[in-house]
């Protein structure tokens, strides 16, 4: 009778919550977002169990396939502008193939004729959706395995650094004294660490994995200014009445910290969680980007190689080899901010529209 | 039995402000300077005077969650059968203590921890001072959700504060306050945020529940009519200092010290055709007279009226 009760109450208290969140509109988007990389990063190893795609084409890293492309053979003219060509960038396009070209390999061929080869990066087409990289390595499959690797960074970074920062806030506020003028010195001193630079200087002294990069991450946001925004919050609760009210009955100090206060930060600190995932997303495409990172595949690995093979100056030309892999760190980084905006509604009620 | 449950001797609560690092002359609030009651057993004191004058600081003093600065807390404790000074206690005096005093706060709406259900809150006390088995402890939940006039218990057990009315949470502060069985309660003007309608209501049960459970209140409000529903005795509280105390139909009938009266002459009377004669003092010199006589002792004037005896004529302006 009284689980049950208990249990229709849970339900009603989140049946709210998600009501308030659903008015939200930036929340929903948000969530839409990181509810579609989530499947994305589900979907990859479903695809190779099931045997719909075999491994050796499709893995992200060591997958090739060697598709044959039709490509016309044309003539590029010696002086631009022609009438088909504007500069001479463009020239041959993606589906074409210069004929001094071939002839430079000894290969038979007249202008107007279809020449076949096995061209990387192949464009778009039905066998691989997003096309290939310079090495014939299936793009789509690299967006998913680099969305795994965000969500895996994002929530251990985002899980270490909020426990850090709600159990040292919630100490602060409680214990005050010399224990709260040592942690609020900490946290402006992590502050305004530029935190970019440190890992870069990590990064030189030890071969950063993963989830190196995820404790880092962790314990820097953990220890910057969420703990004053903790501890700022744990002292609004501390001197609710409710608290002197287990005091006077003789509640511990642990109790007190443990039963009271900390289940009232909570909600501020999951929102924190929420916010902190992003900058984790972000952070970890700028190391793979410039080369830092010590991982097979990320979204930040596949533009720094498309910049290492100099396809990131050739404009929109070969495009999805830049912006899936660009569009995905801006969506997940931005899903999970907006996400965190929809949160801030349901557990700010000052936001709250009625 | 010994007469008095708690004798309050010459407590003074004093708070720093501007403790700063360069400062050399700190700046001294004297919130409670140098009070003395007692309360019987079975007996509601009340406490009144205006905003600011003290009230809830002897209240927290009393309670020991601020620390006084000096003065003697004595309190009867029903295990050793005697009176027992807060400056001495051990352990177990402490824990005794705890059982025994409990409060009641202002604010039913922050005065709940949000995240419980009304059981887990009602039963925190029983858990801290592991009191009879779980089915035991469940049984004494619902008992005195009854005792409170929640009824049926069961429909409140699972609910979270934010779900239940002011009154009510009113009624769940007050069952979690006496599911021990404590012999004294603070209650600092635990009606004084319901409307009118509730407020009779709550104190009735109050009364009540002092009859039954045999339970002594010391009641803070700055109502002198709930004052005079609730309480046996009025103390009139004034910056920090108790001004008079008495029997509640004697301090009302016949009030002596001018800042009393002047309390009296403020009760707004329902009846607009009547025009009661305003007595106005001069509050900054009734402060200064207080302040330059610190050692001004209570006068009994009889029938345990007692009085404290300042230059009276000095502040007393002619309406």
């Amino acid at each position: 009778m009284e689980n049950e009760n208990f249990d229709r109450d849970i339900k009603a208290t989140i049946k709210k919550n998600w009501r308030l969140f659903k008015q939200s509109r930036l929340g929903m988007t948000g969530l839409g977002i990181v509810v579609f990389f989530g499947f994305l990063s589900i979907l990859q190893p479903l695809l190779f169990l099931t045997g719909i795609w075999d491994e050796g084409i499709y893995h992200p890293v060591v997958g090739y396939d060697a598709e044959k492309v039709g490509r016309t053979i044309v003539e590029c003219p010696t002086q631009y502008p022609t009438k088909e060509y504007q500069q001479e960038g463009d020239c041959p396009r993606v589906d074409e193939v210069n004929i001094r070209y071939l002839k430079a390999f000894n290969i038979e061929g007249e202008v107007g004729e279809i020449y076949e080869s096995n061209v990387q990066p192949a464009p778009p087409s039905s066998r691989h959706i997003l096309g290939t990289d310079s090495l014939g390595r299936d793009i789509f499959s690299q967006i998913m395995e680099g969305s795994q690797v965000a969500f895996v960074l994002g929530l251990i970074s985002a899980i270490i650094g909020v426990g850090i920062s709600t159990l040292l806030g919630t100490a602060a506020a409680f214990y005050g004294g010399v224990l709260d003028t040592y942690l609020m010195r900490q946290s402006d001193l992590v502050l305004m660490l530029p935190t970019l630079p440190f890992l870069f200087i990590i990064s030189a002294f030890a071969e950063l994995q993963i989830w190196h990069l995820a404790v880092v991450l962790g314990t820097i946001g953990g220890l910057g200014g969420s703990v004053i925004t903790v501890k700022s919050q744990a002292l609004q609760v501390k001197v609710k009445p409710f608290v002197d009210s287990a005091r006077i009955t003789g509640g511990s100090k642990r109790r007190i910290m443990f039963s009271h206060i900390l289940p009232n930060v909570a909600p501020l600190a999951l929102l924190f969680m929420v916010f902190s995932v992003t900058g984790a997303i972000a952070s970890e495409s700028v190391l793979s980007f410039l080369g830092l990172l010590n991982i097979d595949m990320s979204w930040g690995i596949m533009i720094y190689l498309a910049q290492a093979e100099g396809f990131i100056f050739t404009g929109l030309k070969y495009w999805w080899l830049i912006l899936p892999a660009g569009l995905s760190v801006t969506l997940l980084a931005g899903g999970f901010y907006l996400v965190g905006r929809g949160l801030d509604d349901v557990f700010n009620p000052r936001l709250r529209r009625r | 039995m010994a007469d008095n449950l708690i004798e309050v001797r010459n407590l003074v609560k004093h708070f720093e402000v501007s403790k700063s690092l360069f400062s050399r002359n700190k700046k001294i609030v004297k919130a409670v300077d140098g009070i003395s009651f007692d309360i019987k057993a079975g007996e509601t004191l009340g406490l009144v005077g205006q905003s600011g004058c003290g009230k809830t600081t002897t209240a927290r003093s009393l309670c020991l969650l601020d620390p006084k600065t000096s003065g003697n807390i004595n309190f009867y404790n029903p295990d050793s059968q005697n009176m027992e000074s807060f400056d001495n206690i051990n352990e177990d005096g402490l824990k005794t203590f705890r059982r025994n005093i409990q409060m009641i706060f202002q604010d039913p709406y922050e005065s709940l921890n949000p995240r419980w259900t009304i059981k887990d809150i009602i039963k925190e006390p029983l858990d801290i001072h592991n009191i009879g088995s779980l089915s035991e402890r469940e049984e004494a939940i619902i008992e005195i959700l009854r005792t409170v006039g929640l009824t049926p218990p069961e429909n409140y057990l699972g609910r979270y504060p934010h779900e239940i009315s002011g009154g009510q949470r009113q009624r769940v502060s007050i069952a979690r306050t006496l599911v021990m069985k404590p012999k004294f309660v603070v209650c600092d003007e635990p009606t004084s945020m319901l409307d009118v309608s509730i407020r009779i209501s709550i104190m009735d049960l109050m009364l009540n529940l002092a009859k039954e459970l045999e339970v002594s209140y010391l009641y803070i409000t700055h109502d002198l009519a709930v004052a005079r529903y609730m309480c046996n005795r009025i103390a009139v509280m004034f910056n920090g200092k108790i001004v008079e105390i008495a029997e509640t139909e004697e301090l009302l009938q016949n009030p002596i010290h001018p800042y009393t009266k002047r309390l009296i002459s403020s009760i707004p009377i329902p009846d607009p055709s009547f025009n009661r004669e305003k007595y106005l003092i001069n509050f900054d010199e009734l402060d200064k007279i207080i302040s330059n006589n610190p050692d001004e002792k209570m006068v009994d004037i009889g029938g345990g009226h007692f009085v404290a005896t300042h230059n009276t004529k000095e502040f007393f302006i002619e309406s």
